[in-house]
């Protein structure tokens, strides 16, 4: 189903990590994800999933909604982890045809494949817990030191926020369209490459047109409620620091002052 | 002083090339504070170019249009005008800017520069006027289409404007969407004295309004009171319009010897007229 | 032979938190040759009953029958009941993409494999039925068109596949009343000379006390009511149960009544109420001066 999708939904609430400045939570995501792939031994790993379990928990967000987000790259987690599985040189556990299958493949493969996951898990969760408008607000607050060297954070910003708006819109669109060639007994996907390309062009010129003829009246509304860039505007949700941050970035330092310990010490 | 005044006004699309369109032609009105206006035409009589002209998205070709004496075609104006006279448009997924409600009400505020403190009360406020509070965190593609017009109406009010532009907002709703703008729209007339300039293609919404207004091939053609206007039916008919079913109703009885004699616009008047010749 | 619905199921997402059940044991027949409409209050499940009905999209439980063949399956007859279901969207202009107004109408036919010939005779019959002159049109960008003009291209798009069922999901949103007038009055012609079967998702009640045969009224996923649109709009408690209301010359002559002047109330359309009320009115005047 078209309309079944994560990225970018947002799901209300008023967790800890609900409260916590989009900012901070970006920062911190990124030293999280640094940590993933820095300090990679058996300890750190199990401290770094103890602690996107705990994220999870915080949050308030059901875990099986992180883990739809996980859904989506289900065979690339796959294909790692066999990749692992019969390269990795090592004790040899089974053979397969031409394959060995080594314990210490097994091992990587599962760490490699659990380190993706908590990558995309913990990420999914900064886009569960933010409203999107945050989230862009964010990196434009995030990108604003590169203004003078020409970096348009601004209106990347609000393309972002735009793009986001309109994601469940189009895929509703495209949706219908398709439907409606398909009742006029287009077989959209059928036959060879060239006539696949060929029944793509029913749905895509009438999808290029919708967007424009949205982009169009959007940015007539915009225009009418005063728009005119980045120039003068304020923000109802100004970004402040609360002592929540303050924790979370106390914690975070901590955590990764513990991982580093374990890692360089053991 | 009228709220709005159109001077002579004419729009001309394409000006210069091939396919130059006159979309106005000289159209001269007033409107004044606190009314509730209907504009009618069929497709294509230029009643969109027109409303555009009310909070300067567009400008005269010739004449001039003046919203609380300020020129539109005067650059220095363009804020103020737009942050008097608010838009709502026909499509309601098209208008809605950002992922979540309040967010959205909130982008016209953050547009003119009001603190952060400031626009959170007006949005409250205005979600409270429009009768959407509960929805204030939602997301706007799970809204019902009258729900998001009514989002689009509260983003004009967090600007505190003092005059709706609503171009055929009701026409891709359904009848339960339709009365719900259009109750709103009334009490924000009735109870805030919010002036409303409606265009609309149904008739009962017309019959609402303090005044009508009909357009035809960028013409104003007709004005007038509802009864007034809808009196004429052969005449609406003709511009391809309609007229209320009640108009219609007491209109055919007429015809068939029954007396008669008030404007119909309404089931209540219709009703009160006919037991009166019981 | 007819369409037949039979314990129909659709569940939205399922599995998901979003999980939602749209069609809940739906059985109807549409009867063949009639126009019927189907009404309910948005989310009724009316769009995605219509969408079942060429196979757009599958049941989870029951089935649809045209013709007494299944519309879901890969088999060839399965094919051909889909295909004799034509299916006009909501703002079906939305979704013109050809050059010209002659080929976006030509590319049902095409795909139903029809001969050249064949196609150039259905495309001239569908925009004679929606009224645009061939010759002045048939070159023209669909896109330079009009509003009600790229209307009548997608609906002519939709009628040049000559099938036997055609499915409406509101065709006059968005237009004028002349716009509207006409359309309604097209989609009549063409069934009377046709005599295929119309079916139609409507919000106006006025418009289908006027021209349906059959009326199917929907709410929560289930058929609340159905019969002659005497039969269900004689069921105004059922009708406000659904969220919608009666026609409103209906609801007219049911507040006179309610004043107390002996008018009936089973009149659906402007003339028969007109009929009604100087029925009512006259014989007042026969009996002399009542009371209001």
């Amino acid at each position: 189903m078209l309309t079944d999708i994560t990225l970018g939904q947002y799901f209300p609430g008023d967790s800890l990590l609900h409260r916590m400045d989009a900012r901070v939570k970006i920062i911190l995501l990124f030293f999280y994800i640094v940590g993933i792939f820095l300090f990679d031994n058996n300890i750190c790993y199990g401290l770094n999933t103890a602690l996107a379990v705990l994220l999870v928990f915080l949050s308030g967000v059901s875990p099986r909604m992180v883990l739809k987000s996980i859904k989506p790259l289900w065979w690339i987690l796959i294909l790692t982890f066999v990749i692992q599985l019969f390269t990795v040189p090592g004790e040899v556990m089974a053979k397969l045809w031409i394959f060995n299958i080594t314990y210490e493949g097994l091992v990587k493969g599962f760490l490699i494949s659990l380190r993706l996951v908590l990558l995309i898990g913990v990420s999914s969760l900064l886009m569960l817990t933010t409203s999107p408008l945050m989230l862009t607000d964010a990196l434009e607050s995030l990108f604003r030191p590169l203004k003078p060297f020409g970096f348009p954070a601004h209106e990347l910003a609000m393309m972002m926020t735009i793009a986001l708006r309109f994601i469940p819109t189009l895929m509703e669109e495209t949706d219908k369209i398709i439907k409606a060639q398909k009742s006029r007994g287009s077989d959209i996907g059928e036959g060879n490459f060239l006539a696949k390309v060929k029944s793509m062009i029913p749905i895509l010129v009438p999808l290029f047109i919708s967007a424009f003829r949205r982009a169009d009246d959007l940015a007539m509304a915009m225009e009418a409620r005063c728009y005119h860039g980045g120039e003068g505007r304020t923000r109802m949700k100004a970004m402040r620091m609360h002592n929540v941050d303050g924790r979370a970035i106390v914690v975070m330092s901590l955590y990764m002052i513990i991982c580093g310990t374990v890692y360089f010490m053991l | 002083m009228a709220f709005i005044e159109c001077k002579n006004l004419s729009h001309v699309y394409n000006k210069g090339l091939e396919n130059e369109y006159k979309a106005l032609d000289g159209i001269n009105l007033k409107i004044h504070k606190g009314e509730f206006v209907t504009i009618l035409g069929t497709n294509g009589s230029g009643k969109s170019t027109l409303a555009k002209h009310f909070n300067a998205l567009l400008q005269p070709t010739a004449g001039q249009c003046l919203v609380e004496g300020m020129d539109t075609g005067d650059e220095k104006n363009l804020w103020d005008i737009r942050g008097k006279v608010g838009m709502v448009f026909q499509n309601p997924d098209n208008q809605i800017i950002a992922a979540i409600v309040e967010d959205d009400v909130g982008f016209g505020p953050e547009n003119i520069g009001m603190e952060p403190h400031e626009i959170r009360r007006w949005v409250t406020a205005a979600l409270k006027a429009v009768n959407m509070e509960e929805f204030r965190h939602f997301a706007p593609h799970l809204l019902s289409g009258g729900q998001k017009q009514r989002i689009a109406i509260a983003g004009a009010l967090a600007m505190n404007t003092e005059c709706l532009v609503l171009d055929e907002p009701t026409a891709m709703l359904d009848p339960v969407g339709r009365q719900e703008v259009i109750s709103t729209v009334q009490r924000l007339n009735q109870r805030q004295g919010i002036t409303v300039i409606n265009i609309t293609h149904f008739m009962e919404e017309a019959a609402l309004s303090d005044r009508v207004l009909v357009m035809k091939q960028g013409k104003l053609v007709q004005e007038g009171k509802p009864e007034e206007i809808f009196q004429n039916i052969e005449a609406m008919k003709k511009l391809g319009l309609d007229v209320p079913v009640a108009t219609e109703l007491a209109y055919r009885l007429q015809k068939k010897g029954l007396p008669i004699t008030k404007a119909i616009t309404n089931q209540e008047a219709l009703i009160e007229a006919l037991c009166q010749l019981k | 032979m007819s369409i037949e619905i039979k314990n129909l199921k659709h569940i939205y997402m399922p599995r998901t938190p979003y999980e939602r059940l749209a069609l809940d044991d739906v059985n109807l027949t549409i009867p063949q040759g009639k126009i019927t409409a189907i009404a309910g209050h948005t989310g009724s499940g009316k769009s995605t009953l219509i969408q079942h009905l060429n196979g757009l999209l599958e049941p989870a439980e029951g089935q649809v029958l045209v013709d007494g063949v299944s519309v879901i399956g890969k088999k060839p007859e399965n094919k051909k009941a889909r295909r004799s279901v034509g299916m006009v969207f909501q703002y079906p202009e939305h979704q013109l993409f050809e050059e010209t107004v002659a080929k976006d109408i030509a590319f049902g036919p095409r795909n139903y494999g029809c001969s050249e010939e064949d196609i150039q005779q259905r495309v001239k019959a569908a925009m004679d039925f929606v009224k645009l002159d061939y010759d002045t049109y048939k070159d023209r960008s669909p896109f330079q068109l009009s509003g009600g003009q790229m209307r009548r291209v997608a609906i002519a798009g939709v009628v040049a596949l000559e099938t036997p069922y055609l499915v409406l999901d509101e065709p006059t949103a968005g237009l004028d009343p002349v716009g509207r007038e006409e359309l309604m009055n097209g989609i009549v012609k063409l069934h009377k000379k046709k005599n295929n079967t119309v079916i139609m998702v409507s919000h106006s009640m006025d418009d289908i006390a006027r021209f349906a045969d059959h009326v199917i009224i929907m709410a929560h996923g289930r058929v609340l009511l159905e019969g002659t649109p005497a039969q269900v709009f004689s069921r105004e408690d059922f009708i406000h149960q659904a969220g919608l209301e009666v026609p409103r010359v209906t609801a007219i002559v049911k507040a006179l009544k309610a004043e107390g002047v002996a008018v009936a109330t089973d009149v659906y359309n402007m003339e028969d109420a007109v009929k009604a009320i100087w029925q009512a009115l006259a014989k007042k005047k026969a009996g002399g001066a009542g009371k209001c």
